[in-house]
């Protein structure tokens, strides 16, 4: 138990880090950059107290807008995908995920694109409608939302797949 | 009461979505009035530490650069002390009479960011180094931003690439004069508006500060004219102004403090009531 706690936690510095002092940094053609902290809700243990996953991804969101002097966007946009997270998780998984018997180590390839790609999107379009905060951007938004969401979804996939343990 | 207790447990991660992201829309709509995002800045110990550390050893990459260009600072302020053509008959500055008005301190950028819609510097000087919110703050080459919240040993800059900045300008030429405010788009160019159509304009034409506020001095330049359409009115201009300023690459910059400006601010209230 102490061994989870202690690798979430450490995962949660580390990604925050990456994010604020790199990620955040990069300016892909001008303005693309990836989010890959939410790598952290994403990967969160499937059986967990929800009340506490909601207030850790607010925490995590919160960290990275302190960081960004972004208001509260990044934490909205966490919160949010946090909150829905079952959802998706039963949508993309189906019977697996009812089960209670899958790892995010050993599921199929394609449910688990659609699971992060479904989360990034979300996330992205909260994100971006939230920081431009106008409706007549929505161009723009929609712009931002789909590019910088293919560079986090090929991050997201290319972290899990190098940091996976094989067993 | 037992049945709203039971609706109140069995919703309650729902409940509490639905509180902690309404915490976040407050701070996101303070984020996007000016002045108002009191609590969440990087201007505290723990992101001010850590952005501070990391830019001692990131700004090894940039000393070539830097030098350069303070050395090209250096170069102008030299030519304008020893050509004074007329350092003997100058008016009698009574010096413990009129002192200086502005002061200026030198900070380092230690984040640096142009690619959002609002975008927030941080430096490394705070409240100890008495810096207030409402301070100006200009670059080697031009202007930079406004100082919004210190904290002891940082303070966060509201860039001109920010959409909730407005800081008055003038045309040199002409001494029209409109607010400068950025559309979100280039990091290389803002926009200057409310000039009338009367103005005599040309691209190239050079766009300084006013000096109308209480945050700037007169005559830091800003950038040129880039290009300039009229506004839906038909009657103002919306000119595109090209930055002198490299506001992707700041590194040292200077913070003034106008002695004058409580008074002055304190006067024109008195004037508005």
């Amino acid at each position: 138990m102490n061994s989870i706690v202690f690798t979430h936690t450490f995962r949660f510095i580390i990604l925050a880090l990456l994010q604020v002092l790199v990620l955040s940094h990069i300016n892909f053609l001008g303005y693309i950059n990836p989010y890959l902290y939410i790598l952290f809700i994403l990967l969160y243990p499937l059986k967990n107290n929800r009340v506490i996953f909601i207030l850790v991804s607010f925490l995590l969101g919160l960290t990275i807008d302190t960081f960004l002097d972004s208001g509260g966007v990044h934490a909205a946009a966490s919160v949010t995908i946090a909150f829905i997270r079952p959802f998706i998780l039963k949508f993309s998984f189906g019977a697996v995920y009812d089960h209670q018997t899958m790892k995010f180590g050993n599921v199929e390839f394609g449910s688990k694109l659609t699971y992060i790609a479904i989360l990034t999107l979300i996330h992205h379009f909260i994100l971006f409608s939230l920081e431009f905060f106008n409706f007549y951007k929505i161009i723009l938004i929609l712009q931002n939302t789909l590019f910088s969401s293919i560079f986090t979804i090929i991050l997201c996939l290319l972290t899990t797949i190098i940091f996976s343990r094989r067993n | 009461m037992q049945q709203i207790i039971n609706f109140i447990i069995r919703n309650k991660s729902f409940l509490l979505y639905l509180l902690l992201f309404s915490i976040a829309m407050v701070f996101t709509i303070q984020s996007h009035s000016y002045h108002k995002s009191k609590f969440i800045n990087s201007a505290n110990f723990l992101s001010g530490g850590i952005y501070n550390s990391v830019n001692n050893v990131s700004e090894y990459m940039h000393l070539r650069k830097q030098n350069e260009l303070l050395q090209q600072e250096n170069n102008q302020l030299k030519s304008l002390l020893y050509n004074k053509t007329d350092s003997i008959n100058k008016t009698f500055v009574d010096t413990v009479y009129s002192g200086v008005s502005y002061k200026f301190s030198p900070a380092v950028v230690i984040k640096n960011s142009y690619s959002s819609n609002n975008n927030v510097l941080l430096i490394n000087r705070g409240n100890r180094d008495s810096i207030k919110q409402d301070f100006g703050v200009i670059s080697p080459k031009g202007l930079v931003g406004i100082v919004d919240n210190t904290s002891k040993k940082y303070a966060t800059v509201i860039s001109v690439l920010n959409t909730n900045s407005r800081i008055s300008a003038k045309l040199k030429k002409s001494n029209h004069f409109g607010s400068l405010v950025w559309n979100g788009k280039s990091p290389y160019l803002v926009q200057l508006t409310e000039i009338p159509k009367i103005a005599p304009i040309t691209a190239g034409d050079t766009i300084i500060t006013s000096g109308r506020s209480s945050i700037f001095p007169k005559d830091i330049p800003i950038g040129t004219i880039d290009s300039y359409t009229l506004d839906a009115s038909q009657n103002y201009y919306i000119i595109h102004v090209r930055l002198f300023n490299d506001m992707t690459s700041l590194e040292h910059v200077y913070v003034i403090e106008n002695k004058d400006a409580e008074e002055i601010n304190a006067l024109i209230n008195n004037t508005n009531e």
